[in-house]
């Protein structure tokens, strides 16, 4: 695939995962449309990556709450992307959450809402247009629900579920879906966090981990750090009424 | 919570402050006092471990712009030497100034106004800075450059981040056709052989010395002069590199996980150097090795974490820089004392150095000696001894390697201090911007 004149959106590009991805696909000569709540605090990613790549990034306002703004931020790029990657996660506290309904809303419309509808979109764009890659970055947390993060989990285990029937829709088509779950990633999410080194990725390798499977346009469910696989089979094997009284 | 240098000599109490954003960064300084900047934790000893409170620079690690017309990159104070290299070696350019390490950041470079091997030729890191934003106590923030507050900005370079936290800064960098350098080593069979290498590579880019420190008596200061130059494309092209002329560096491997006892690194690199002192003396005229940068400017940083080899009560290093004129004696001097002392590592660095950029720099024009000595209970009493003779040379000692060097000493090798004080007093940051090295010394 040439790169000569490949867009980028990002959607969550103030997150740390969001700006070593950019800067991968940067770095590869795709133009970067950098999308975040808050444009001018994108504006300092946005300039890393210009000055380090040579690239053009540009930001443009977007929230994923507001999903009725999302045909006109659409239609407000400079142009339709070639590829989109959504990295918009927030994990909040699943302990406010049980009792604070509007907290729990917030961290489900986040994780799951928000960017669904506006891959969704994208991808009905892309449909058109007969071609594309979205790339949704879910979480191992939505492979089973556990009780320390059960509503975040079942916001991303919705997402990765959205991303599935897409993927399955869009298989004939030129339009390529790609769930990423990225494991624990050393970020300012997880900071403190005491994390196993071999399941713990740099966000740098998710960004490189990206470019690879939307440059060979190859992989449909990719786990950062191979060794994710094994460990979420096994944690969806264990029979419920064991996986039950497990502390996790 | 505890704080030490890559000497992990001393270990000191200081409240470790860490700002996500510039304007973060902004809020922290304000109205605090007994506040230092702190880059990666190269300097050796106490410079970058604040009186209070030290302010991380670890996370302000973007860069600003980059101009391809006229090579000048603007970037945050804590964006790592190693992440500007391996960003624009590949973009075909190189960062006119490095350290022997390249885990130091911006900050810390200008505020030690690093110098590297080409110190003799091209100055030190100051000299290719264009301007750099300095963040006060007070909330203000100055733009200093040549052309504005010219004071403060050559207070700011070398001056050990006391004028002020710097926040961001601009350099040019310099254009290369190739990742490689094209190296020549020489033979020096004593100091003064040494000494005269190093001059008649004054015409190089780049040069350095590693003597011997266990050759005495007519062989002391027996050395390897290694001379480099940036290679061509030609000349990489001739000597069948493999890989990309623009090459940046492959990742280290190597870590050293426990502290080792202190004999490992000096025997180890002693051996490796009388190797190759005795097969390039006897084989006069060797064409000059083309080798990547990495290991060329950074053969230390391949093992990481080498500060453990001394063990766990850490180690000084030593480095002074004294006047030509009385070059020879003086260092035959301080070269024999160590020897007789036992107490020093087996190699020791000898570069030339020119002149001197900023108010407070380390450079001056004549030779400046690095050693290293394990810290034990005997050897601050010979280092006081050496810190005499370099006194008394008109030398002075690095601040970014100093953990124990007296106020005397300090006073006496550095005219620019009042100065540098009445900057201070200028900017308010007096007590408000403090170190353990600045109180240790009494700026």
């Amino acid at each position: 695939m040439s790169t000569a004149q490949k867009t980028l959106l990002l959607i969550g590009a103030t997150s740390d995962i969001g700006h070593a991805t950019a800067q991968a696909f940067a770095g590869a000569g795709w133009t970067i449309l950098l999308a975040a709540r808050n444009p001018e605090g994108a504006q300092r990613n946005r300039d890393d990556i210009a000055a380090r790549s040579g690239a053009e990034v540009s930001t443009h306002r977007l929230d994923v709450l507001d999903t009725e703004g999302f045909e006109g931020f659409i239609d407000g790029l400079p142009a339709l992307p070639d590829a989109v990657v959504c990295v918009v996660g927030e994990m909040g506290d699943q302990q406010q959450a049980q009792g604070d309904l509007a907290h729990a809303a917030k961290v489900i419309r986040t994780n799951f809402e928000g960017p669904a509808l506006l891959l969704g979109a994208l991808a009905e764009r892309f449909l058109r247009r007969g071609h594309g890659t979205i790339v949704g970055v879910s979480s191992v947390a939505g492979d089973r629900g556990r009780g320390s993060n059960y509503v975040y989990g079942a916001a991303k285990a919705g997402f990765t579920a959205f991303l599935s029937g897409l993927r399955n829709r869009l298989a004939p088509t030129g339009v390529q879906v790609i769930t990423v779950k990225p494991g624990f990633v050393r970020t300012r999410m997880t900071e403190g966090m005491k994390l196993p080194p071999l399941l713990t990725a740099e966000p740098g390798e998710v960004g490189a981990a990206i470019l690879a499977a939307v440059s060979s346009q190859k992989g449909d469910v990719l786990y950062v750090r191979k060794l994710w696989r094994p460990v979420m089979m096994a944690i969806g094997a264990i029979p419920e009424p064991i996986f039950k009284k497990l502390r996790l | 919570m505890l704080l030490e240098g890559w000497g992990r000599y001393p270990q000191l109490n200081s409240e470790v402050l860490t700002p996500a954003t510039p304007d973060q960064l902004n809020e922290l300084v304000r109205g605090r006092a007994g506040l230092i900047a702190r880059g990666n934790g190269r300097a050796y000893g106490d410079a970058a471990i604040g009186a209070r409170s030290s302010l991380s620079a670890v996370k302000l690690d973007r860069m600003r712009g980059f101009d391809p017309q006229t090579h000048v990159l603007t970037a945050e104070a804590g964006v790592l030497l190693s992440d500007i290299l391996d960003t624009f070696v590949p973009r075909g350019f190189f960062v006119p100034v490095v350290p022997g390490t390249k885990y130091v950041t911006l900050g810390g470079m200008i505020a030690s106004d690093v110098h590297g091997k080409n110190h003799h030729r091209d100055g030190g890191f100051g000299a290719f800075l264009q301007s750099l934003k300095l963040v006060l106590p007070n909330g203000e923030v100055w733009n200093c450059s040549p052309h504005e507050n010219p004071d403060v900005f050559y207070a700011t370079i070398g001056g050990m981040g006391l004028t002020g936290v710097i926040a961001e800064a601009s350099i040019k960098l310099k254009p290369i056709e190739t990742a490689y350098i094209r190296q020549a080593t020489t033979v020096a069979p004593d100091l003064a052989s040494a000494l005269k290498a190093l001059d008649d590579a004054d015409e190089a880019t780049y040069s350095v010395a590693w003597i011997d420190c266990l050759a005495g008596g007519a062989l002391l200061g027996r050395s390897l002069i290694y001379a480099g130059e940036h290679a061509s494309r030609a000349e990489v092209e001739e000597a069948r590199v493999n890989g990309e002329l623009l090459a940046k560096a492959k990742a280290s491997r190597l870590s050293v996980p426990l502290d080792l006892p202190s004999w490992t690194l000096n025997k180890a690199s002693v051996k490796a150097f009388n190797e190759v002192y005795f097969r390039k003396g006897s084989r006069k005229g060797d064409a000059p090795a083309v080798v990547h940068y990495n290991p060329y400017f950074f053969p230390l940083d391949g093992v990481s974490q080498w500060n453990r080899i001394y063990g766990v009560r850490g180690f000084l290093q030593h480095q002074c820089v004294v006047p030509p004129n009385n070059a020879h004696a003086v260092l035959s001097e301080i070269l024999e004392r160590f020897a007789r002392s036992g107490r020093a590592s087996f190699l020791a660095v000898l570069k030339k150095l020119g002149k001197a950029n900023g108010l407070m720099s380390f450079p001056m024009p004549g030779y400046t000696l690095a050693l290293d000595v394990q810290v034990r209970d005997d050897i601050f009493a010979l280092l006081d001894e050496i810190d005499e003779l370099v006194t008394r040379a008109g030398g002075r000692l690095y601040l970014a390697k100093d953990a124990r060097q007296s106020p005397a000493t300090f006073q006496a090798g550095y005219p620019g201090l009042a100065e540098f004080q009445e900057i201070r007093r200028r900017l308010g940051v007096e007590g408000k911007i403090a170190s353990k090295l600045s109180e240790r010394l009494g700026i």
